[in-house]
């Protein structure tokens, strides 16, 4: 490809390509805290390809592509790039990783101990681990739980926070820092989108890994109320947040269970942040 | 009636499992979680189907030889809707893959 960069994020490598200059210098920026890969060596390639004959000038149409892809995917305006890069990355992973059980999941880690929570798109998952990673947690990740096979352990994958609408103003509020904000992308597929830069120390700590203690099934515009959720459900939920549970096959399967069985799970509904990070405080402070 | 040909209950018809090995079992508040080995899929099941899949033998059984077993193990009335529901639960278990019945 024309322009190109490379990035890591917690263990996965990424060369990103594109026919045009605007999303690979936005990446440059936004991931400059991010460490390159060892040897150069990407696990992933993607790439932003025009959509068509003649639309990397007229009309600029990006199509995604790369070493999993799905053919069907609608191109995407060129103003749209980064969310065409984010989405890529997450393509990659959901379709090709196999080094840790996938979990579409939040994560943030206190004195070694992480919290995950999975839900819905629209369940606020991204925007309370992106608010806790402002006030004394570690950030994890707001997309993918990596849950190693072996140890059970959670491992980071904390890329950029992807904002979507309300959230956007909500975390404008919560960093004073400008420069960790990306540019506003108006009426994408997903609504208004901004990418947020993970604190530093979470860049810093990327592959740096945590003992999962409480699973969280948060639920965004509810009034507030929680209940526990049995470890059946909970198993079955995480298999349908995987997306490679059946690919692992027995070891998944090993892993979830590990999984459920040792961390208690708890459903959260609430109507706005500030009520589901008290009751989240009130819950972690309540653990053995 | 030929032999191996159901009668009216279903009761001769043969059921069995594959070897205990080609599962893999856990408990999961109260629920039982299982892997099969062979096809890759995860099931959960509650019972009493646990309880019928650890009495079916490797070995092709009748539903009433079953339902003996079951009866002694769980002090089970063997009359009624019993071997109606049994063969129902076998059949689940079947549909699964869980358990076989004999060609």
């Amino acid at each position: 490809m024309k322009y190109q960069c490379m990035l890591r994020i917690g263990p996965a490598a990424f060369r990103i390509g594109s026919a045009w200059a605007e999303p690979i210098e936005a990446l440059r920026r936004l991931y400059a805290l991010y460490p390159q890969p060892q040897d150069a060596i990407a696990d992933y390639t993607v790439r932003l390809e025009p959509a068509g004959v003649g639309r990397r000038c007229w009309r600029p149409s990006v199509r995604i592509a790369g070493d999993h892809m799905l053919p069907d995917a609608a191109p995407m305006a060129l103003r749209h790039g980064l969310l065409a890069v984010e989405m890529g990355m997450n393509l990659q992973m959901a379709l090709g990783w196999r080094r840790h059980l996938l979990i579409h999941a939040s994560s943030v880690e206190k004195n070694g101990r992480a919290l995950v929570m999975t839900g819905e798109s629209g369940s606020g998952k991204s925007t309370l681990a992106a608010m806790l990673g402002e006030r004394g947690w570690r950030f994890m990740g707001d997309e993918f739980a990596l849950i190693d096979c072996a140890t059970g352990m959670v491992h980071p994958f904390p890329r950029l926070v992807s904002l979507k609408n309300r959230a956007i103003e909500a975390m404008r509020d919560e960093v004073a820092n400008a420069d960790r904000f990306g540019p506003l992308m108006e009426a994408t597929p997903k609504g208004d989108i901004v990418h947020l830069v993970p604190p530093e120390s979470a860049i810093a700590r990327m592959v740096e890994p945590a003992k999962p203690v409480m699973l969280l099934f948060p639920r965004y515009g509810f009034p507030l109320d929680q209940r526990p959720v049995g470890q059946g459900e909970a198993f079955m939920r995480l298999t349908q947040a995987s997306t490679n549970y059946v690919a692992l096959g027995e070891q998944g399967f090993q892993a979830l269970h590990r999984f459920v069985s040792g961390v208690p799970a708890l459903a959260v509904d609430y109507e706005d942040g500030e009520q589901a990070i008290s009751a989240i405080d009130a819950l972690w402070e309540a653990l053995p | 009636m030929q032999q191996g040909e159901a009668d009216s209950s279903g009761s001769a018809r043969h059921y069995y499992r594959d070897a205990p090995e080609t599962l893999i079992e856990h408990d999961l508040d109260g629920l039982t979680l299982l892997f099969h080995r062979p096809s890759g899929q995860t099931h959960i099941i509650d019972s009493p189907m646990p309880e019928i899949l650890a009495a079916l033998s490797c070995e092709p059984q009748e539903l009433r030889a079953l339902l003996g077993v079951l009866a002694d193990r769980y002090d089970l009335a063997v009359d009624g809707d019993a071997m109606q529901e049994l063969k129902a639960h076998l059949d689940a278990l079947v549909s699964l893959g869980l358990a076989r019945t004999a060609p």
